[in-house]
């Protein structure tokens, strides 16, 4: 089964629809109540992490029988090192997205222990693209 | 002895905004930030929430991580498009007057109480 969503970067007011869409979704299924939990909490971050930094994207559910993968793409400023944007506390969010609560620089790490593969890659000045997968 | 979210509204004396129809949830445990990924990561299924912040993704993070209410303390302003989202999604909002550290330690010794 395959699901797409279109993600407005700025839009904080539908900010999180989609990865809420998503977890309805697969609750229907026959997922472990836990597995269904790790995965909201993965995509929620993820969503959210297009609409703090990036001006659009997009994301990509294939949702198997033994395992859903999502690939988040968009189109933005990019990471310009990976290594250090997935340590937790480091985050370059604006102060108007820290105020709101975001930004605490735990959505990357967020996702990898959430879930059971992430490979995250970008082009600076270009956009980021993720992709997660947690095995049912 | 367990009680629900409506014994506790009144024992506490919160107001309840949003999700009526859920108040016979009963929580456990609480967790109490303003910030949203380490509600994401840290809070468990079934808690209370405890936040200053009152704008609409406390819904989305409340709905996702299944938590049992929000309490928006400080008597914090909660917007009526944060009010909808949270009905349509049966999200229950509590409201307090009083500030998160006292609303924790109330909430504190009466979780404990229940407990013994």
């Amino acid at each position: 089964m395959k699901m797409q969503y279109f993600i407005q970067g700025g839009d904080f007011s539908a900010g999180g629809r989609a990865s809420t869409e998503v977890k309805s979704t697969i609750k229907q299924f026959n997922i472990p109540p836990d597995k269904v939990r790790r995965i909201a909490v993965a995509l929620y971050e993820a969503e959210m992490n297009v609409v703090a930094h990036a001006y659009r994207g997009t994301m990509n559910v294939d949702l198997r029988p033994d395992f859903i993968r999502v690939v988040f793409e968009d189109e933005g400023p990019g990471i310009e090192d990976i290594e250090k944007a997935m340590e937790e506390g480091f985050s370059t969010a604006s102060d108007k997205v820290r105020q709101m609560g975001f930004g605490a620089g735990m959505g990357l790490p967020n996702i990898k222990k959430n879930c059971d593969e992430m490979i995250l890659s970008s082009i600076p000045g270009k956009g980021t693209r993720l992709e997660i997968k947690v095995v049912f | 002895m367990e009680k629900n979210l409506k014994q506790l509204a009144n024992m506490l004396e919160l107001e309840c905004l949003t999700g009526k129809e859920n108040l016979d949830r009963v929580p456990h445990g609480a967790y109490s930030s303003d910030l949203l990924s380490d509600v994401m990561g840290n809070a468990q299924k079934d808690m209370l929430w405890i936040t200053t912040q009152s704008h609409k993704n406390i819904v989305a993070v409340a709905s996702l991580k299944e938590l049992s209410a929000i309490i928006i303390v400080n008597g914090r302003k909660v917007g009526e498009e944060v009010l909808e989202a949270a009905e349509s999604e049966g999200v229950v909002i509590l409201f307090s007057e009083i500030p998160a550290f006292e609303t924790a330690g109330k909430l504190y010794n009466y979780l404990h109480d229940i407990e013994k």
